[in-house]
Order: C-alpha cells, then structure tokens, then sequence
C-alpha cells in the first residue's frame, strides 16, 4: 500500500518537504541577511553584498568579548565531549550485564534528561553557593587570609558549568551505548574468547572496531550539545559567559546584522563538527563493511 | 545457555561509578538541596537555614479566594499549559507525519538514514540562533508581512507575528518536534510490515489501518515522544522569553527571575512545585509503557 507515486506518498512527501524548509528556511534567512552591505537592516530585501557586519564582528564594535566567550564556550565544549565518551562508554560496558543499583542508576540517567532545565540549574547553583558559605566560614575562623582576601565564588565553568551540561549529554550518551549493546552480537566475544584473547584485547580489538562509529556519535553530542547549551548553563557558569549565554544577551539589545553574522558563524561551526563526525562515522562503517 | 556466556562475562560495574559520581553530585544532590533550601528563610542579600513553610505560602497567597480572580501562581501555570498543550498537539501530528513517511514510504536504507540525520542536524546546533533565525521572517516588515501585503491579503502589517504567544509555539515546535519524531520513528521500525499487508489485503483504507493499527502500535514512541516535549515546555523560559519578548509568563521564566533577584528559597519552592507536577505527568504517561523495552 505504501507506494511511491500514490495518493498518500504525495500528501506525506509534501509534508516532509515543508517540515525541511520549516527547519532549515529560517537559519538560511539569517546567513543570507548576515552578508548584508553596511546599510543592511535586520530584514529582509538585502541591502547589498558585503562582509562588512563579519569586520564589525571581527572589531569587536559594541559587543561583549565575543571571541573570549567562543573560545570558553570551544574549550568547554571539547572538554564536556572527552567526558561524555569516557563515561558513556565505560557506563555502557558496565550496564550489559545488572549490577547493585543498575536500575536506578539508568532511571536516574533518565530522569535527568527530562527534569526541567532551570530546577536542575538552580540546584547546582544552590549547591555551590553553599559551598561558597562553607569555604568562607571556613576561613574566617582559621583565619586563613587568602581565602579572607580573595575568594569569590566556587562557581565556574570547570566546577559547576561542565556538571551541569553533563546531566544533559550523558544520557544520550548512555541511550546510545544500550542502542549498539541491545544489537550487539555476543557470539562474536565468545570466539575471541575462545581464541585466546583476554577481555582487555577482546574490547580493543573485537568489541571496540565495532562500537567506534557509536563513539563518534557519542562525541558528536557532548561536543554540539555542550557548545550551544543555555537552559542548563545559565545560573552555573559563576564571573564567566559561554557564547550561548552571551547570544542571549544580545537578542535584547542588538539591533544591527552583526548578531546574524554572528549566528552564521556560530552555525557554519557546528555544521563544521557535525559534519567531521558523520564523515567519520560513515569511513568507520564501510571500512568495517570492507 | 544464558548462564554458560555469562561465566565468561568479566564483571565490569565497576566502570559505572565515575558515571555515577557525576549524577549524584550534579543530579542527586543538587535536587535534594533544592528541596531542602525551599524551606529557608531569606534576606536580599543572603539565604537562611530555617524550616519555614513561608515560601510555599507566598507562591499560593490569594489562589484560595475567588474574590481577586485568578491568583498570578495559577495564571502562570494555565499560561504554561497552554503552551504544552499547543506544542505537543502540533509536534505530535507533526511528528508523526514526518516519522511515518521516513518509516514507510523511504525504502532504501540510505536515503531513510540520510533524511532522518536531515531532521536532526538542527539539533545540534544553538537554540538561540534558530531563535533569532525568526525575525527575519516574522517582523514587522518581515517576509511573512512583505509577502502577505505585496499577495493584497492584509492591508496593514500583521503585529502577532513576533513576540506573541503564536511565536513562542512556533518556536517551540520549530525546536522540539525532533523530540517526538525519533521515538515516534524508532516504533515504526518495529512494526512488522506484514501487519500492515494483512490489514490492507483484508481492505482497511489506509486511514483505518493508521488509525487502527499503526498508531496502537507506536502507543510507546507517541507516549515517550509526548514525555520530552511536554517536560521541556513545563520547565521553558528562554523560548518563551526570546519569542515572546520578555513579555509572557511561564513559571520557568519566574524560577529564573528569582534567581536573578537571589530570592533562592523561593526560586526553590517554585522549583519543587513544578518538579511535583512534572513527576505527576510523566507518571500518569508512563503508566502504559516500559521505558527501556523500547531502545
């Protein structure tokens, strides 16, 4: 019944197509109008063609340290993705067989990727304000002077920030390791078993080759995810801004192509990455198909 | 034979405790301080250690006595309902559309993968800009308008457009029908398609057999699908921020001006509140469905 050419394949591809151009129209609106000439206004027709608003970007002209905060929001994002692998995937290993709390380990998983961004936000920030209290209390009655003098807050990217964008990209990471595992066929460890492997050669070289298309998954999400993160990062981050958070500043206040020159750019990367990893996905595949 | 394999199975839990570490100090904890802050008292510039129940009864004070109408606690939730309510009907037909074609009618495997990955590309790029990517279009002398006036349509450009409720649903479902289209497509990948021979061959329409075979078989993707979109709205406040031009109320938005005000245990009763009626929901939808049969 569901043929191509039919009554129904034409209604449902018409609706796929919309869906794609509702998708994707917007964005390219915005890297269109982003190469506006100097006169360009934040609609559309184009007023010419030009990079001017990337030189504007590029100055620097009226905006906060953008190129500070991208570079932070590239660090942190590298680093959130390193994690995201590791404990994905050593998570994933451990929960092919039950153990002690397995349960309620992967409820929890779940649960984190449904609880309402801003509760978790506000938790984690609760958490450190209260470590904050406790360092100073601390120091004041032993009198230790350079947490007296300088100490400011417990809170930043690489205390609470990266934590707080973990809860969001490990349970897609976790999710895809019991993807791969639940297809996994187990007969094939059994016969490097036989072979005479032990399990640290089995995974790298049986189980590993296999699984590596997935961590390129894996990493795609921590990367991207952590990169353009706002719900969860914005009471975390402590003095710092993430380029999401600095993005969402501008909204309010900028009224000049610069914030779309600024979306293209920001676009053309996670496209970049996006990208890298499917290209490296799709050479993992066919090379294990060879 | 189950056993045999298991023997030979090294015993690897022990790799999930730095997983598990991570969730605990920055899931477990954080939740249960949350609650616990909810019951403190506090000043403009610091926060408590009290058991108080004063926050919880500033954020119902009047939703109790019909004399001033609506209490604003209650006009926020109906707001956030509404909200959910409008996204996940669209997301779920929409979804479901979307998910049923690439199920059904793609059938080379990787052109179905190619146009699933086509879908999902935007999610990993920044929310925010797929915001902004709207006013270009939707402003008031956006290409909608343009358009619309240049068609003879509409005389005087369309004001609704941006920062209205419309914008926020847009936008909502611009952002979050992915969410109802993976689980919603994972289903239908199960489904046997000899099923759906039968039902055609025993001359169902293809409206009956949507209706009376697909959809009952997808129950679990439509119900986790539902799940992620109608958790994230409850809990939204950017998006309706953004689109809505700092001008809607959403109780994520006064969770997050709270904060900004440091009024923490506030902020955390508002959060407790709205984590309860979250639960609820999830347990009301999970009720039919076993979550981890479905990956």
């Amino acid at each position: 019944m569901h043929k191509i050419g039919s009554k129904g394949f034409l209604i449902f591809l018409s609706i796929f197509v919309s869906f794609v151009i509702f998708l994707y129209g917007p964005i390219f609106s915005i890297i269109l109008l982003s190469f506006q000439g100097p006169s360009g206004g934040l609609t559309f027709p184009l007023n010419g063609f030009s990079f001017y608003w990337f030189g504007e970007l590029w100055r620097g002209s009226g905006l906060v340290d953008i190129g500070a905060s991208f570079r932070r929001s590239i660090g942190l994002g590298i680093f959130v993705m390193v994690l995201t692998v590791i404990l994905s995937v050593s998570a994933g290993l451990a929960f092919r067989k039950k153990f002690f709390g397995s349960d309620l380990l992967f409820y929890t998983t779940i649960a984190s990727l449904i609880v309402p961004s801003i509760v978790l936000s506000l938790g984690v920030a609760l958490e450190f304000r209260l470590i904050d209290s406790l360092i100073i209390t601390l120091g004041e009655t032993l009198e230790i002077e350079s947490i007296m003098e300088t100490f400011q807050t417990s809170l930043g990217m690489y205390t609470s920030g990266f934590g707080a964008q973990l809860t969001w990209t490990l349970p897609f990471g976790l999710l895809i390791m019991f993807a791969i595992f639940n297809r996994f066929d187990k007969s094939l460890e059994e016969a490097s078993r036989d072979l005479g492997a032990n399990s640290y050669q089995t995974f790298w070289y049986v189980v590993f080759p296999i699984i590596a298309p997935s961590i390129v998954g894996i990493a795609l999400f921590g990367f991207t995810l952590s990169y353009d993160e706002l719900a969860r990062s914005s009471q975390v981050m402590g003095a710092t801004n993430t380029l999401p958070l600095d993005l969402r500043g501008l909204t309010t206040t900028v009224t000049t192509p610069i914030i779309y020159a600024l979306g293209t750019i920001t676009t053309s990367i996670s496209f970049l990455v996006i990208g890298l990893c499917l290209s490296l996905v799709y050479i993992l595949r066919y090379r294990k198909i060879k | 034979m189950k056993k045999q394999i298991s023997i030979f199975q090294p015993k690897l839990s022990w790799l999930a405790i730095p997983f598990a570490i991570i969730f605990i100090a920055y899931f477990v904890v954080p939740l249960i301080l949350t609650l616990i802050v909810s019951f403190w008292d506090y000043t403009e510039y610091s926060i408590i250690p009290d058991f108080i129940f004063g926050n919880y009864f500033y954020i119902f004070q009047g939703c109790f006595t019909l004399e001033d109408g609506l209490c604003l606690t209650f006009k926020t939730y109906i707001s956030t309902f509404f909200f959910c309510f409008f996204t996940w009907l669209i997301t779920l037909l929409l979804g479901f559309c979307v998910a049923y074609f690439l199920a059904f009618y793609v059938n080379s495997l990787p052109i179905q993968i190619t146009l699933f990955l086509i879908c999902t590309i935007p999610f990993w790029t920044s929310n925010v800009i797929r915001m902004v990517s709207w006013i270009p279009l939707l402003g008031r002398n956006g290409l909608v308008n343009e358009t619309l006036i240049s068609i003879g349509i509409i005389q005087e450009p369309v004001e609704w457009l941006l920062y209205s409720s419309f914008s926020v649903v847009l936008a909502l479902v611009h952002l979050y029908t992915l969410f109802m289209i993976v689980p919603i497509f994972n289903s239908m990948l199960r489904i046997d398609k000899e099923v759906i021979e039968a039902a055609y061959d025993s001359g169902a329409s293809q409206f009956q057999i949507i209706i009376n075979v697909i959809i009952p078989l997808c129950k679990p993707g439509i119900i986790i699908g539902s799940i992620f979109v109608i958790t994230v709205v409850m809990g939204d406040f950017l998006t309706i921020g953004i689109m809505g031009g700092q001008q809607l109320a959403s109780i994520g938005k006064i969770i997050n001006t709270e904060m900004n005000y440091l009024q923490l245990p506030g902020a955390a009763a508002n959060s407790v509140i709205l984590l309860l009626i979250t639960i609820f929901i999830i347990i009301v939808m999970t009720k039919f469905i076993d979550i981890r049969k479905e990956l």
